[in-house]
């Protein structure tokens, strides 16, 4: 009996074990072994990347995407000048035909040659997202392959910033598509991943939001020259990339000083002392442009409005005390009124004294007084789930309340203000009157393409200005045939902007990155590229 | 007992459908927009509810739903509203690293936790017992990512063992594998070592004074035969009922640890599809969570018969 017994005992710890170790073995079928001998370089990038389509999203994660796996026509160069890369043009005399042609040996992933209808239906789809491409389609009389390597594009006025548009680095850039691809709808994702840029994406190792893997593209014939931003020679130097997401800061620290990853994009300035110390890696800040934090009022609504109440509340505030707040160390960052970003051919700061010397709430607390400022709440909305976006809204609260605003400052995540922003609602039946966001400054630097600036007032950005001199001021952006014509009316664009409050600009501030000194040669670019590196074994 | 696991399996039914139903409002009533985290900060009015339209937000409310319950009746569920891929192959994905870790875990802390509560039951009241107590105390109160980071600090940065993070399939690699996971399960293993060697010790002492104890003590059987077979078995049910329990806790997604040592499993893949508001990829994973719960719980009962025969359905 008790042999029989000390039997099952035996079975069933069996059974356990088996049991256990069936299921931890289970699940022994997706991983696909690759390249375990290639050179690979391991990135944190800032963000996840789950949206594949570089034109349906503003996504800067889906940019980067974009840069690895697509090409562009034009590109600028760290001068800000397009320079060809795809494609070499030349201009009509008139300034209203634009030929461009395609350089020799372009292929895509899959083998077929890049021709000129593909360009077409790639500009046409980037056309109707992008604003800066509405504005040129909206002058555009036709736009045509005439043969498999001429694009020829004919206006019916000119548009003297044409190349710097198509040849832009952000937020959206003309990638070039197939045309099987390209000639969906702009409105829904594409789900074919061919591109003919330097890398190529990897379809069986993607897991959305978590890994990415990107192999060298053999057949890539990179530009002559050298790379400059997103210009010049493309030559890829390693077998694949692979960029990983790590939710925890930490982690990503900590694996870049044991050496499992090479390169961290984004690096808390908090975290810096920890990497500061090792003798492997190097922390940097990749470019000098960075980013622009501001904050934006709603127009519909009152108080703001009324212009004079928004002035008061530019005037509350000081760059100053939201940066120190935001980012802390002086290092990487800096006050700047300019609303095209310090640093870029139109950036000028005139008219932003008060927010460039620490804010005037006396003279804040008198504009509210003459305004008539009769106590109506403020709704500003405080996001908590974003890091770069959490000390503005409470630094401005502060402020506008010692100049007299009653303000009720209302946390939400960061997808309910998103949407909370679109309504136009009054603020206390579910709208707003003010919220914060970072932009890229090569996002906002030309009144083309700076959301911010578009007064169209319901066709307008979040905020829905009616303001019909911006729009005037932008007319004559366009027609300005000379960059010192551009950079004149671009001056007056600085004035009105701050005059009339269309936003409020917050400063500038970068995020340095980190990387391992084997990586080498990586291009000073605001878009992190991949090009250009060598790493060492 | 086929008759008992029949009901159980159709009892889950009404249960799916509730949830079903409860999850899909929830949903819809909470505030957030998937078309502006697809189309980004740049993105004007008209082009989100382009966006909205092209993904089928913009319809009814009982047209989603059918057409929702008439993907799951399929079998499918959804597309990613962000990703455009299958809900069913982004789980696919994240699943097994998930239950990898948990399998692991479970078996870590069964195997360190069980040995300690009954040394703990047989010496009660001496150094022993309270040793034991003041860790279980431990494992309950100090937050799981202190743990995970000082396991960091200690094994991968100081003594460099094993890496910091990052997760291998078995497949590919066992070493590989078990390198990366054994910090993981180590630090979830700290709180249900603590969980179940307390309710091994509480289960073992109130076994140990029972009657048939003393008897076999008497016979002179050998005293581990009475600690593991005698009292151990007899204890054993409300010990798998807490194993059951927290491996159905740990496969629900364990995003702290996740995070802290960068494991691709469900516990952020829910996350990240809360904070992105991607309703097909939170459905699919609240009704495959909601299965498994109820799924383990029937493998509990049905362990209460293994152990106690007494017990019949």
């Amino acid at each position: 009996m008790l042999r029989i017994q000390e039997r099952l005992h035996h079975l069933r710890s069996a059974a356990l074990g088996v049991a256990a170790g069936a299921a931890l073995m289970a699940g022994m079928s997706t991983a696909v072994p690759a390249f375990a001998q290639d050179k690979t370089i391991t990135a944190v990038m800032h963000s996840g990347l789950r949206v594949l389509d570089p034109i349906i999203t503003t996504a800067h994660i889906t940019r980067n995407h974009g840069y690895m796996i697509y090409d562009v026509l034009v590109a600028v160069d760290e001068n800000f000048e397009p320079q060809p890369q795809m494609a070499d043009w030349t201009v009509s005399d008139d300034n209203l035909t634009y030929t461009f042609t395609l350089r020799d040996g372009l292929k895509f992933h899959d083998g077929a040659p890049v021709t000129a209808a593909d360009a077409v239906a790639s500009l046409q789809r980037w056309g109707k997202r992008d604003s800066g491409g509405q504005l040129i389609f909206d002058v555009t009389e036709s736009l045509e392959a005439t043969d498999d390597k001429t694009i020829v594009w004919k206006l019916t006025s000119p548009f003297p910033a044409l190349l710097d548009t198509v040849g832009k680095q952000s937020a959206v850039p003309p990638f070039i598509m197939p045309e099987r691809v390209a000639s969906g709808s702009s409105d829904e994702a594409i789900t074919d991943y061919t591109g003919s840029g330097p890398f190529v994406f990897v379809a069986d190792e993607y897991q959305p939001g978590v890994s990415v893997t990107y192999r060298k593209f053999e057949d890539y014939v990179p530009r002559e020259g050298e790379a400059s931003w997103m210009a010049g020679g493309k030559n890829v130097n390693v077998d694949q990339v692979k960029w990983v997401t790590m939710p925890d800061a930490q982690t990503a620290i900590n694996a870049l000083m044991s050496g499992e990853i090479d390169y961290i994009e984004q690096v808390q300035i908090d975290l810096l002392p920890l990497l500061e110390a090792s003798e492997e890696v190097t922390v940097e800040t990749r470019e000098d442009l960075g980013y622009q934090t501001i904050g934006r009022m709603n127009f519909k609504h009152p108080p703001f409005d009324n212009a004079k109440i928004r002035q008061a509340a530019q005037m509350a505030l000081s760059q100053e005390a939201v940066l120190a707040t935001l980012i802390g160390d002086p290092n990487y960052y800096k006050v700047c009124g300019a609303i095209f970003g310090c640093g870029t051919p139109l950036g000028d700061e005139s008219g932003s004294d008060t927010l460039t010397s620490g804010g005037d709430i006396e003279g804040a607390k008198k504009l509210l007084e003459e305004a008539g400022y009769d106590d109506t709440p403020i709704v500003l909305m405080q996001p908590t789930d974003v890091v770069s976006l959490t000390a503005q809204p409470v630094v401005a609260a502060q402020a506008l309340r010692e100049a007299g605003f009653n303000v009720d400052m209302q946390a939400m995540d960061w997808q309910t203000l998103v949407t909370r922003r679109a309504s136009q609602a009054k603020p206390a039946e579910g709208g707003w009157n003010i919220f914060f966001t970072n932009w890229m400054v090569p996002e906002i630097n030309s009144p083309l393409i700076s959301p911010m600036l578009n007064g169209r007032g319901d066709d307008a950005w979040f905020g829905w200005p009616e303001d019909e001199k911006v729009e005037e001021l932008r007319a004559a952006f366009i027609a300005a045939d000379s960059p010192e014509k551009q950079k004149e009316v671009a001056v007056e664009i600085q004035k009105h902007t701050l005059e009339n409050v269309l936003y409020v600009p917050l400063g500038q501030y970068v995020i340095p990155q980190a990387r391992s000194n084997k990586l080498t040669g990586m291009i000073p670019s605001p878009v992190p590229v991949f090009w250009n590196i060598e790493k060492a074994d | 007992m086929l008759g008992y696991i029949t009901r159980r399996i159709l009892a889950v039914i009404p249960v799916m459908i509730i949830v079903a139903i409860f999850v899909f409002l929830l949903l819809r009533l909470t505030p957030g927009d998937p078309a502006a985290i697809i189309a980004g900060d740049m993105a004007t009015p008209a082009q989100l509810e382009r966006i909205r339209t092209s993904l089928g937000l913009s319809d009814p409310l009982h047209e989603q739903f059918i057409t929702w319950v008439g993907l799951l009746m399929q079998g499918e569920l959804g597309t990613s509203l962000i990703s455009s891929t299958p809900v069913t192959q982004m789980i696919g994905q994240r699943i097994w690293p998930t239950i990898n870790i948990a399998v692991l875990t479970i078996l870590l802390s069964v195997l360190i936790a069980v040995p300690m509560g009954v040394l703990a039951a047989w010496r009660h009241r001496t150094w022993v017992d309270y040793a034991v107590m003041t860790f279980s105390v431990l494992g309950f109160s100090i937050p799981v990512f202190v743990i995970g980071y000082i396991f960091i600090q200690i094994f991968s940065i100081e003594l460099r063992w094993v890496p910091v993070q990052g997760y291998v399939a078995p497949s590919e690699d066992f070493g590989k594998f078990l390198s990366r996971a054994i910090l993981p399960c180590l630090t979830l293993a700290t709180i249900y070592v603590a969980l179940i060697a307390r309710m091994t010790r509480a289960s073992m002492l109130e076994v140990l004074g029972e009657d048939y104890i003393r008897t076999a003590r008497a016979k002179g059987v050998k005293e581990t035969v009475v600690l593991f077979r005698h009292a151990l078995s007899n204890a054993a049910v409300p010990i798998m009922t807490i194993i059951g329990t927290g491996f159905a806790l740990l496969i629900g997604g364990v995003v702290v640890t996740e995070s802290v040592f960068n494991i691709p499993g469900i516990g952020r893949l829910t996350v990240d599809a809360i904070l992105a508001r991607d309703y097909p990829v939170i459905q699919g994973m609240i009704l495959l969570t909601s299965g498994l719960y109820v799924f383990i719980n029937l493998l509990i009962d049905l362990s209460y018969t293994f152990f106690d025969p007494r017990i019949r359905y």
